[in-house]
């Protein structure tokens, strides 16, 4: 658009930022995102007053905190999900910089508020747990990296990347954090696979981590335990599982109704990890069917986006993100199911924690930005039916 | 990639584009453009099909939970004899005695009451009948679940023996009961905050686990649960008799006073045996209340020790460990006359006495008269330091060792820098908070002779090796004397009681205001005190939260008007229980104490 004359006025092409946005973003999952959120403000009215009174809060004090968190995290999603895909990668790549420096600074600074891993900084009013922000950071720059290496004469972007997300175990491994780590070394693989892994080697990276495994299960008491207790076929009749597996029948298809539910007093993480048991005890299996529903809606809408998406990076880090989102959501309903070994995970949106619905909404804003409808590759590629 | 190699720069192009002039390099970049072109729709057309496994894969896994789910909700609950079959729940809890072996915890059989649904002739009569036995059962919700297809639905974790009979005549045989004991404090809120109490663990049909949650019953719970020893009981160094009537006076003390709280202490001077300890408000042990769910401040709760967790700035009594390290260190003797010209201006703060008694006082009278300005005198002679080492071989600074879980958050407040300023109002008992028992174990010590006592609840059968030296029995003795004389014509005139020698020094302390500084008029008063001082054996502590009372036409907050007289009542009344015998022509210790030097 070059200017032909001096002092002519620029007249703006194309849509207003607000109306293009609309159009393009992919408004089924923004539904799905704000109806999840708002189940979990309606759990927590159920789950944490007996939380707040172990701590001497008002009963809905933890209520009204997510909410506010929530709220924040809607608004920082949007926006975020209003970015062109370059700028978010601009800023993500940054921010996974601070982001592991804060990570790696925690045995300094962290605190461990009395659970035996140094996972927080205590801010007074609040706490950060780096690693939820880090997370989806991480996913983004293993995506530029990777896309970068299928450039001509591009860097070596899978190796370093691989050798990132080594560090990054090992630093989460240190804390400890299995769950975690556990969680960005497959995530890794997830988009290892995508850009075109040859088989034989993601056979023996998923070895390795069996072998890391079994090291750390006779390292390491604390995941021992964690794993006994799932190999063992009789669940120990006090244990958080065992709970968790009772509130599901207590509840039935139609739940034991409004603030009759007995499991949020006997277990410790029932605002957190076991949110989703709560939920089948007062509100009935029906409800936790409608979350698996919005869980697996958002993820196969964002999958079948960016089944058509041609630039490389996007498709990995929207991928990468996707993943992470699901996966989380998997592993922590597959733990009160039994169909997972018990693991400290957060449900996305659902479960109480101002660090982990912050770095979900801006995750959630990235996999929004991403899969915005664009034009897809140049005129020429579509003439000419090119790879279709 | 092909098998064969496509060459960038075929020769037949590059001939081609010489004879026309043309450069060759271009030939090589198209090619490379087109290969690298070719090798992207490879890798795109790849990443489809596997983006949709990695969907295909999560879709597989919301689904598996989903029908997981569904399967676990459609289940029903097992009969949780079965899920414990392998597990054996110990029963069988020791009995908990006082001194004299009076029962003070037990286990009582009684039943616990569940249902069989599928067992049942007529479920809607049973439900009826059951919501009249059990009134806060809800009538619907038993209909619904009588009726559902489970197989299993507990009722009442412990029901009462009318309880059982009245399910009996039901007559229903899918209504059954499981033995089932319970915990039971055969004396209610007696000793309330020792006890502490105890809830259901592990659970089946035929047995359930009791574990102590608090007090005693927390702290001893692998001693109690232990089937070795279930036929020995754990005796008490309380005395169930006097306990009683302890909390029976302190309790009419703090409504006469119109008290917030209270607590008492009652210990054996040379023991450390507690044979006392009360804290009011208090709670039955065999129905706990649940923690507070209102309000930041669990001290307001009935479950609050005051005697062990509450820690106060108790003020004036403080003055004993002052004026008796000075004695030991041979820096006063009880005559030794000292500067207590009012106010004592240090750093910007000024010390006063309550009523003036004149600028020169002698030890025995700063004690007797309970002069600030003299004890902080003695104290800046002391020192912070050797102030702090004293206080600490007290075990004034760290939380008692008492045998209630209780006493671990029963931690003193310290000033966080020791200076000079703390180490004079210290000397009479501000700025520094310690819990009514610290008080007890170390008065104990300031007039047994001059060794440490440990706070124990449990009965010694033999008398314990003396502690670590604190003071010299000179000291001890002179001490003694100052505290008797301030009962026989001092502050605490008010807590003589004819024939037991009763001494001691009260205190009364403005109460920190949480938005800052001190309340003018809410007071922590407390009385300190030994009988019989000719030789002491037992140590008494009275502490009045907020008391008040009109005598003598004027509102009186001060411990001598409150706490001491509560003291003295108690004394009455205990006295006796303790097998002591009132001296009918007391000696005057003060008196006495002359002879000796």
């Amino acid at each position: 658009m070059t200017e032909m004359a001096h002092g002519t006025v620029l007249v703006q092409s194309g849509e207003a930022v607000l109306p293009r946005w609309w159009r393009t973003v992919d408004r089924g999952t923004i539904g799905c995102i704000l109806a999840l959120f708002a189940i979990g403000l309606l759990l927590g009215f159920a789950a944490s007053p007996p939380l707040a009174e172990r701590n001497g809060h008002p009963p809905f004090h933890y209520v009204t905190r997510q909410a506010f968190f929530g709220g924040m995290a809607m608004i920082g999603m949007l926006l975020v999900s209003m970015m062109p895909p370059h700028l978010v990668r601009r800023f993500a790549v940054v921010g996974f910089g601070a982001a592991f420096l804060s990570l790696l600074l925690l045995p300094i600074f962290g605190t461990d508020f009395g659970q035996g891993a140094v996972r927080w900084y205590s801010l007074g009013f609040a706490s950060v747990q780096p690693s939820e922000f880090l997370k989806p950071l991480y996913m983004v720059t293993v995506a530029w990296m990777v896309a970068a290496s299928q450039e001509l004469a591009g860097p070596p972007g899978k190796r370093l990347s691989f050798a990132l997300t080594l560090v990054i175990v090992g630093v989460l491994a240190m804390q400890p954090d299995f769950g975690q780590a556990a969680l960005i070394l497959m995530a890794w693989c997830v988009i290892y696979f995508v850009a075109g892994a040859p088989i034989i080697l993601l056979m023996g990276v998923l070895a390795l981590a069996g072998v890391a495994g079994v090291f750390f299960y006779n390292a390491s008491e604390h995941f021992a335990r964690r794993i006994d207790g799932f190999l063992s076929a009789e669940v120990a009749p006090n244990t958080q599982l065992a709970y968790a597996a009772n509130a599901i029948r207590e509840g039935g298809f139609f739940g034991a109704g409004l603030g009759e539910g007995a499991v949020k007093w006997t277990l410790p993480d029932a605002h957190t990890d076991f949110i989703i048991a709560v939920a089948a005890e007062e509100y009935g299996v029906l409800l936790v069917l409608v979350i698996i529903a919005l869980f697996a809606t958002i993820a196969l809408r964002s999958f079948l986006r960016l089944l058509k998406e041609r630039d490389p990076f996007i498709r990995l880090a929207g991928t990468g993100l996707v993943t992470l989102f699901a996966m989380q959501a998997t592993i922590n309903m597959g733990v009160a199911v039994r169909l997972l070994p018990a693991k400290g995970m957060t449900l996305p949106f659902v479960s109480y924690g101002g660090s982990s619905i912050l770095a979900t909404g801006l995750a959630m804003g990235m996999i929004l930005a991403f899969t915005r409808a664009r034009p897809q590759g140049d005129l020429a590629d579509i003439f000419n039916k090119r790879g279709r | 990639m092909s098998g064969q190699r496509v060459p960038l720069r075929p020769l037949s192009r590059v001939i081609e584009a010489r004879q026309k002039g043309e450069s060759p390099d271009y030939i090589e970049r198209e090619n490379l453009r087109q290969r690298h072109e070719a090798e992207r729709d490879k890798l795109r057309l790849r990443a489809e099909g596997r983006i949709l496994v990695v969907a295909l894969c999560f879709l597989l896994g919301f689904g598996a939970i989903g029908v997981r789910m569904g399967a676990l909700a459609a289940s029903e609950p097992q009969e949780p004899d079965t899920i414990l079959a392998n597990a054996v729940i110990q029963t069988g809890r020791a009995d908990i005695v006082d001194r004299q072996g009076r029962i003070m915890a037990t286990n009582l059989l009684t039943n616990a009451l569940y249902a069989h649904p599928h067992e049942m002739v007529d479920p809607i009569a049973a439900a009826e009948g059951l919501v009249e036995i059990f009134p806060e059962m809800d009538y619907d919700r038993l209909v619904a679940q009588l009726t559902s297809e489970r197989r299993f639905l507990w009722l009442r974790r412990s029901i009462s023996p009318e309880q059982e009979q009245a399910v009996h005549d039901l007559g229903e045989p899918g209504l059954l009961f499981g033995p089932r004991e319970i915990r039971l404090y055969p004396n209610g809120a007696i000793a309330a905050h020792v006890m502490g109490g105890a809830s259901f663990g592990q659970e089946a049909v035929n047995a359930a686990e009791i574990v102590g949650v608090a007090g005693l019953e927390a702290q001893f719970d692998a001693q109690l649960r232990d089937p070795a020893r279930a036929q020995n009981p754990l005796r008490l160094s309380l005395d169930l008799a006097i306990q009683s009537a302890t909390e029976e006076v302190l309790a009419s003390g703090m409504g006469l006073m119109n008290a917030r709280g209270a607590s008492a202490v009652l210990m054996d001077a040379h023991s450390g045996e507690v044979i006392a300890l009360a804290s009011l408000p208090d709670f039955d042990p065999n129905a706990r209340p649940r923690p507070l769910t209102t309000g930041n401040d669990p001290s307001q709760s009935p479950l609050f020790n005051r005697a062990v967790q509450g820690v106060y700035e108790l003020g004036s009594v403080f003055k004993v460990f002052t004026v008796a390290q000075a004695l030991d260190l041979g820096m006063v003797t009880p005559e030794t006359v000292i500067d207590t010209s009012s106010p004592l201006r240090i750093a910007g703060f000024n010390i006063r006495d309550f009523r003036d008694y004149g600028p020169r006082q002698t030890a025995t009278e700063v004690i007797v008269h309970s002069s600030n300005i003299g004890t902080a005198r003695i104290a800046d002679e002391i020192g912070p330091d050797r102030q702090r080492m004293f206080l600490e071989d007290l075990g004034l600074l760290e939380p008692a060792p008492l045998e209630i879980v209780e006493a671990r958050t029963g931690r003193p407040m310290i000033p966080a820098r020791w200076e000079r300023l703390s180490t004079m109002t210290i000397s009479y008992g501000h700025g520094l908070s310690v819990s009514p028992l610290h008080l007890a174990s170390g008065l104990a010590a300031m007039v047994n002779g001059g060794t440490r006592v440990t706070p124990s609840l449990i009965a010694q059968d033999q008398p314990p090796e003396a502690g670590q030296r604190v003071i010299s029995e000179q000291t001890s003795t002179q001490i003694n004397a100052m505290m008797r004389a301030v009962v026989d014509g001092g502050t605490a005139s008010l807590a003589e009681v004819e024939g037991y020698e009763m001494g001691g020094k009260t205190g009364t302390a403005d109460k920190p205001n949480p938005a800052g500084g001190y309340y003018e008029d809410r007071v922590i008063a407390t009385f300190a005190g030994a009988f019989p001082m000719r030789d002491p054996k037992y140590v008494l502590i009275v502490t009045l939260d907020e008391p008040e009372i009109v005598a003598l036409g004027e509102t009186r907050r001060t411990a001598g008007w409150t706490a001491a007289p509560v003291a003295a009542e108690i004394l009455r009344r205990v006295g006796p229980l303790l097998d002591m015998q009132p001296v009918i022509a007391p000696a005057v210790v003060s008196q006495l104490s002359s002879h000796i030097e």
